[in-house]
């Protein structure tokens, strides 16, 4: 049963790490590339990892696959953030098939400065004074 | 963060006194450690709201995998069929998450879910912009994301 499992968990590993080179061959864009790329390498990584720790199933190996996963879990996302946020701004071609875009017009390439979009609601609230009428 | 240490070292003495060096012991010794904390929290003002935290903990540990799993098989599942289904583009969430350290947590775990990439932040932190792949239901992507935000922040307040 337990061989099963373990089984299971690699092979299920190896499948996405297998899907995360696939993802990189065939997207179109850097950003849709990213979204393959970082997490299922991750989740194979991870259940892998899992697998290991099951088959050894002593305290220091298992205390070391935890170790890896917490690491690989802070570590994917920041680097998936950087690397897609620096070539959005570099100016990477996005997809023919994108749809929406909320992120270009916010943006200013000379300031660098990224607006929120909600200064000019913030703006339009009209906090009450003591000199209104009642 | 006081209880979570007092609940670690009481783990840890557990296992020291026990004698017994192994994972199931050191469980053990978390789970009486946690017993204890619940125990004597109406006691100590530092371990206020701590027993409360460690159930939404674990319960947020299984909705983040079950996002995460089925995210996962989504994406897969558009890269192995060669139409493509996904509609990709990016969107600007607004933030409750108000610290440095609140902003970078929930935009790590979006992050982490597959089919989301945070971007970049405004410059005056109240607007989270993602890439999004599956943009077929706009609304129901931002209520999701919201769930989580919410969820996370839940754990940190």
């Amino acid at each position: 049963m337990i061989d099963f499992i373990k089984g299971t968990l690699i092979i299920g590993g190896a499948l996405f790490m297998l899907l995360a080179s696939v993802g990189l061959l065939r997207l179109p864009d850097l950003l849709t590339r990213m979204h393959a790329t970082t997490k299922a390498a991750a989740l194979g990584v991870i259940l892998i990892m899992l697998a290991a720790a099951m088959h050894f199933a002593e305290v220091g190996i298992v205390a070391r696959s935890f170790a890896i996963i917490v690491f690989i879990l802070m570590t994917a996302p920041v680097a998936a953030h950087v690397i897609g946020r620096a070539g959005y701004f570099v100016g990477s071609k996005l997809w023919s098939g994108t749809v929406k875009d909320e992120l270009r017009p916010n943006y200013d390439p000379l300031t660098h400065e990224l607006k929120s979009g909600l200064e000019t609601q913030e703006n339009a609230k009209r906090q009450p004074r003591e000199t209104d009428p009642d | 963060m006081t209880g979570a240490i007092w609940n670690l070292l009481l783990g840890l003495a557990w296992v020291l006194l026990s004698g017994d060096f192994t994972g199931l012991n050191l469980l053990v010794g978390l789970i009486f450690g946690y017993i204890t904390l619940v125990l004597i929290e109406p006691q100590l003002d530092s371990l206020k709201g701590y027993p409360a935290r460690v159930p939404r903990f674990i319960g947020f540990i299984g909705f983040f995998l079950k996002e995460l799993i089925q995210a996962n098989l989504r994406v897969a599942f558009d890269i192995l069929t060669p139409p493509w289904h996904m509609k990709p583009g990016v969107i600007a969430m607004p933030l409750s998450a108000r610290t440095e350290m609140e902003i970078t947590m929930v935009a790590n775990l979006i992050s982490l879910t597959p089919g989301t990439l945070s971007l970049d932040v405004s410059d005056d932190r109240k607007v989270l912009y993602i890439h999004a792949m599956f943009l077929d239901n706009e609304e129901e992507l931002r209520r999701n994301l919201k769930e989580m935000e919410h969820r996370a922040l839940e754990l940190f307040r």
